[in-house]
């Protein structure tokens, strides 16, 4: 059977389970709509946390990235990874003990102020349309590519599932589809890991074929890549090029953004206690790393196969794939100085062969000459990771709007049905215009998913740690502290990114900190600001150092002694 | 009779030891060391040791950290008694 058939089957078969799962789970109250219920097991969450986390870039762009970054390409692993620690210990059992919706309902009551509510629902419903723009896009990619529809045909049959279960089901659908595209998605991912492994070093574990022997020469995988690298002129792949203090700040800035992105926060709010809250960051994080560790195996072995393929070769003797990927423009290739072969170097004046990052996964299977049922499965695996991401974040924009503007701003005598109803309609709404991004998208998509998390991590991380680990920061210090960390955020990545694109190098960054990393810089500007001004302002009332005191512990204390 | 303070104190104490591990093992061994620990290899492998660290061994840390702290922050609520029925 051919490609195109395998892809229909698998695509076929995923869909129709995750179909079946949104009608046996529907939400009957706005308590199941928003938050499942608070009855899903530890484990459930955990593999539903990882699906929703891990997006169509994860899936589809990191392995590649990571393949032509080397080293740099840490700052990935790491920064998407380390965030979960931060989310265990400093927010996710604090808030699920608090109890609320959403994450704008904390900042609104911890902080007793409309005003911080609105300033966090307008960063939860930016932070998630910016990235569920690029999900949509994600679905329309894999459409196309593997069933060779139109990019549109292929977004709006996207669309339409993620309409039905999010729209029906609430965050308990989600919830359950998340599981069943978490076992697509990891599946997907590692059945060419273990092909690719077992071809290249041997053994069929990716992570410790990364760091085993061509079984041929016997020479280590890596030390191989890194002379294979100064012989063509690139940096050596265990050696990366950027700065020591930007690979720092890149990192802390995705850790930090990573703990404060609100779909990730509201899945805690699904477990029934505090204790699961915890452990199930643990298995979230147990799931999450299991495709992560592997990644940048793949992206090593991807690298090794691509340079013994093309480097120095005949054009005329490149395999099919090649000239199917050059159709899309994503290969290009450009034979400067005439010979017919395929010169990929380090010099760009040289270098006559461009590769878009992104095909690497998707390309893998088709390099390495798997069987087409594999391919099949990857195209399967890529829509259920850009679709439980969709879902994830369709949830936060609905319940910003119906629960934290409609009900806890503007019409609070609104009725639990009536809450449901527009619960769904801002659903249905949010899936439209998340659908329009993805057919017609911004033209900087890769541009601003920096400002995703550089946003998340110098607005929501640092007022929610306040807001528990201080019983005295007040209203003023949070508010003054979010919009201080997010405009000089937004300030510095729109100049670099937009305004003076030209300027956009090492030289001219502060300290040599790029505009990725800069979310690091406007955190600590956040904590900074909101202790000088809580300093001077009025002290929080009683009632929210009771709060405060209220969501330490999970069950109930008798408060001792206040310091 | 213990108190609120004190089960605080110990869950800061507990958070400090953590997320000190987590910090020297990410910032500190696969970033700011990760050129002085790439002098060594692990035995039998491919790997520097710094670039290990900063693409696998780093993650299987973060991931051990979050299961320990779940486990001393369980027997910890058993201890004041502020565990959830």
């Amino acid at each position: 059977m051919d490609v195109r058939l395998w892809t229909f089957i698998m695509v076929g078969i995923s869909f129709a389970l995750y179909i079946g799962v949104a009608i046996w789970s529907r939400a009957g109250s706005t308590r199941d709509f928003y938050v499942a219920g608070t009855g899903v097991s530890p484990l459930a969450n955990g593999m539903a946390t990882a699906a929703d986390w891990m997006s169509a870039a994860s899936f589809i762009s990191m392995a590649g990235l990571i393949s032509f970054m080397g080293y740099d390409g840490s700052v990935y692993l790491m920064g998407w990874t380390g965030g979960y620690v931060l989310l265990a210990m400093l927010l996710a059992p604090y808030l699920r003990k608090f109890g609320a919706y959403t994450v704008p309902e904390f900042v609104g009551q911890r902080y007793y102020s409309q005003v911080a509510r609105v300033v966090a629902v307008a960063c939860a419903i930016f932070v998630s349309f910016t990235y569920v723009s690029g999900q949509m896009r994600g679905v329309g990619i894999v459409f196309s590519r593997f069933l060779e529809v139109d990019v549109t045909v292929g977004v709006v049959i996207g669309m339409g599932i993620v309409f039905f279960y999010a729209v029906l089901g609430g965050m308990k659908g989600i919830t359950y589809t998340q599981v069943a595209q978490y076992c697509v998605l990891i599946f997907a991912y590692m059945v060419p890991a273990f092909f690719l492994a077992i071809m290249l070093s041997g053994t069929f574990i990716p992570q410790l074929g990364f760091g085993g022997a061509d079984p041929a020469s016997g020479v280590f995988l890596l030390d191989k890549l890194d002379g294979l690298h100064q012989e063509l002129g690139f940096t050596p792949y265990t050696d990366g090029t950027k700065s020591m203090i930007d690979v720092f700040f890149i990192t802390a800035a995705l850790m930090v953004g990573t703990a404060g992105l609100p779909h990730v926060i509201i899945r805690f709010y699904t477990v029934p206690k505090v204790r699961d809250a915890r452990i199930s960051v643990g298995w979230a994080l147990l799931f999450i790393a299991i495709l992560y560790t592997t990644a940048p195996a793949v992206a090593v072995f991807a690298r090794t196969n691509l340079l013994d393929t093309v480097a120095g070769q005949p054009y005329a003797e490149m395999p099919e794939w090649f000239s199917k990927w050059e159709d899309t423009g994503l290969i290009t290739y450009e034979d400067k100085n005439g010979d017919g072969n395929i010169q990929y170097v380090g010099d760009a004046a040289e270098n006559e062969l461009t590769i878009d990052r992104d095909i690497m996964v998707l390309a893998n299977p088709e390099i390495s000459r798997l069987p087409n049922w594999v391919v099949g499965l990857v195209a399967a695996g890529g829509l259920a990771a850009a679709l439980s991401t969709a879902a994830g974040l369709l949830l936060v924009i609905s319940s910003a709007i119906s629960h934290d503007l409609l009900k806890r701003a503007w019409k609070p005598d609104i009725s639990e049905k009536g809450e449901l109803l527009a619960a769904r309609i801002s659903a249905a709404f949010a899936v439209v215009v998340a659908g329009l991004l993805g057919i017609y998208p911004p033209g900087f998509v890769a541009q601003i998913v920096a400002f995703a998390f550089g946003l998340a991590a110098s607005s929501f991380f640092p007022v929610i740690i306040l807001g528990t680990f201080t019983r005295t920061m007040n209203r003023e210090g949070a508010i003054a502290g979010m919009l201080s960390g997010i405009t000089l955020t937004a300030a510095y990545i729109i100049y670099f990114r937009f305004v003076n694109p030209a300027a956009d190098s090492p030289e001219n960054w502060w300290f040599g900190i790029s505009p990725e990393g800069i979310g690091t810089v406007g955190m600590l500007l956040n904590f900074a600001v909101a202790f000088t001004v809580s300093k001077f302002t009025p002290s929080p009332p009683e009632s929210v150092r009771e709060l405060v005191d209220r969501i330490r512990v999970p069950g109930t204390i008798q408060t001792g002694g206040r310091p | 009779m213990p108190d609120a303070n004190a089960y605080w104190s110990r869950n800061l104490r507990y958070l400090g030891i953590l997320l000190s591990i987590w910090f020297v093992v990410s910032y500190g061994c696969a970033i700011v060391f990760a050129d002085a620990l790439n002098a060594i290899r692990i035995p039998g492998t491919g790997f520097k040791l710094g670039f290990w660290f900063a693409q696998q061994g780093s993650i299987y840390v973060f991931v051990v950290l979050i299961f320990v702290y779940a486990r001393l922050m369980n027997r910890l609520d058993q201890e004041f008694g502020v565990a959830e029925e």
